[in-house]
């Protein structure tokens, strides 16, 4: 079974990387190794400083290294909460349950797979890709934004694989949406996404229409993200399922998404 | 030496420190965080007749120290549970209460009954009170003679200690608990949320798809305390108290206003160890206030 722990973690980087989003890098503010499996896809539920909200917010793990234990969490400024995250100042301890929800599908060895995705969605592809990396995947990525200046990260996404970019003005990579992006031409065993809905929407109707199997990472309003409060459901094929628990991520044949 | 220990009725629990129907799954849920044995109790998500799907999303949105939540008693219906949760979760050494809901009077009696039955468990909180439900719900908690109603149903369906959860959505809850009383109840617990909803002025709808949803968390403590102290006030049987319980210090105040018990709500939400951290908090304030039990403070209000 998986284990779950509260723990407090020490904000060992704040780099802004752009108006809207920053990369916290965070260390346990004890030295107590966390002894904890991160899977592909899972986040954390952060106790939000100086009250400025009730319940915990949740972010996706954008790289974990077991070694020291360092967390990389890609923020983006969408309210009072993610705003304060934003702007912490290193050193500051933020209180952390993880790593909690089901995140993808480890692919088998030889796989040739394709993570896509857009905005903060680009957050979990990074530690999901390193992992299937190293698993014998053959792993591409598809990152888009409206321009390069909200493209991040990318010498560390390179590591782990083809990586190819679309923008909206084209500034980086191809211009236009990722969904016309042209490595989406080429065959995937497995299509991974996380990003605004209409783009997971726009990226699961390709892999339907090409009988690739998609997987795609869900953000619905949570309140506590270990299943007990069941605010974050979402009507699959089986009934109503916490995003928090049984997702973020789910098979799109799981939903009832009419696309 | 501290006697900790409170009776609801014949129930006797080793602590004080219960947890809220519905912020509390299973106790399973919490598992990894605390030893749900150290619990004087455990409510468990309320449990009706047939199984439920709840409202749509979204069912929840933050409002300032608070949350309104619209689940709409999602749960797989008393048989299921019955057979495959109850198994797992029996074993704990705390007391598991059942929370029962249901659409009419004849619904609440037949799980009770069932509980009754096939179960060793020894009380059961009856929820007259959600406000999420279309049918049922509330309305039978918004009136004297439709709480007593239900009390009286299930009295007769339930041999073990039968808690009511009162809505605080009336005029005078008072009025209300005292006619659960005379109807059979063995205690009370109050209050469950209040009703209330919010607007996202961008989207120019409502943050719920019900419209309106039950508000809990911080914001309600003050209302809850005051009924609280209202209640223990009106009625003889023992009150339970719940409403925006965050720390130790609040369970105290409830205390002090008349609560035999308390219930900890979306408190867990936020620090799934927060039940301990309360049940610490009452010994310890005990130990420093020469306190040997939790009667000398009961009710001083």
């Amino acid at each position: 079974m998986r284990k779950k722990i509260i723990r407090d973690f020490k904000v060992c980087e704040n780099l802004k990387l752009n108006d809207s989003f920053s990369l916290l890098i965070l260390r346990p503010a004890t030295g107590e190794k966390l002894n904890v499996t991160v899977e592909p896809g899972q986040f954390v539920q952060i106790k939000i400083p100086e009250s400025v909200t009730t319940l915990r917010r949740p972010i996706s793990i954008c790289n974990y290294i077991e070694d020291n234990d360092e967390l990389w969490l890609l923020v983006r400024k969408a309210g009072k909460g993610t705003e304060v995250l934003c702007g912490i100042r290193e050193g500051a301890v933020l209180n952390l349950i993880l790593p909690l929800g089901t995140g993808f599908k480890l692919p088998q060895s030889g796989e040739k797979i394709l993570l896509a995705g857009g905005g903060a969605g680009m957050a979990p592809l990074l530690y999901s890709g390193k992992i299937f990396n190293a698993h014998g995947a053959n792993v591409s990525f598809l990152l888009g934004a409206r321009t390069a200046n909200d493209i991040f990260l990318l010498e560390e996404y390179k590591k782990y694989g083809n990586t190819n970019i679309s923008t909206e003005n084209g500034s980086l990579g191809e211009a236009g949406l990722i969904t016309f992006n042209s490595v989406l031409k080429e065959d995937f065993d497995m299509v991974y996404c996380c990003g605004p809905l209409p783009m997971m929407k726009a990226i699961a109707k390709i892999c339907k229409t090409r009988a690739i199997e998609c997987e795609v990472s869900l953000e619905n309003t949570m309140g506590c993200g270990i299943g007990a409060c069941l605010c974050c459901v979402e009507k699959t094929t089986q009934g109503n399922k916490c995003v928090c628990t049984e997702g973020p991520v789910f098979n799109v044949n799981q939903l009832t998404w009419e696309i | 030496m501290i006697d900790l220990t409170v009776s609801i009725g014949n129930l006797k629990l080793k602590n004080a420190v219960l947890t809220a129907s519905g912020t509390f799954g299973y106790g399973e849920e919490y598992a990894d965080f605390i030893d749900l044995n150290r619990l004087g109790g455990y409510i468990v998500k309320g449990t009706t007749l047939e199984p439920r799907e709840g409202n749509d999303y979204p069912r929840m949105v933050e409002t300032p120290s608070g949350m309104l939540n619209a689940v709409g008693l999602q749960n797989k219906g008393i048989e299921y549970f019955i057979n495959e949760i109850y198994p797992r979760i029996k074993h704990y050494d705390s007391e598991l209460i059942v929370n029962v809901s249901g659409k009419q009077i004849e619904d609440y009696a037949k799980v009770c009954q069932l509980i009754n039955e096939r179960t060793n468990i020894k009380a059961v909180e009856i929820n007259i009170s959600c406000p999420n439900v279309k049918e049922g719900g509330m309305a039978f908690g918004t009136t004297c003679s439709g709480a007593a109603a239900v009390t009286k149903a299930v009295r007769k369906a339930f041999d073990g200690v039968l808690i009511i959860k009162l809505s605080p959505n009336v005029t005078d809850i008072a009025e209300i608990a005292r006619s659960v009383e005379e109807a059979g109840a063995d205690a009370v617990s109050l209050v469950n949320t209040f009703m209330g909803m919010a607007i996202d002025i961008d989207k120019r709808t409502p943050y719920l798809s019900t419209v309106t949803g039950g508000l809990s968390g911080p914001a309600i403590k003050p209302i809850a305390l005051r009924m609280v102290w209202q209640v223990a006030k009106a009625v003889k049987i023992p009150v339970i108290g719940l409403g925006g319980i965050m720390t130790g210090r609040d369970a105290i105040e409830f205390i002090m206003a008349g609560a035999s018990a308390i219930e900890i709500g979306t408190a867990n939400f936020i620090d799934p160890t927060v039940t301990i951290k309360i049940i610490d908090y009452i010994d310890d304030y005990c130990r420093r206030n020469n306190i040997t039990s939790l009667d000398e403070i009961r009710g001083i209000i």
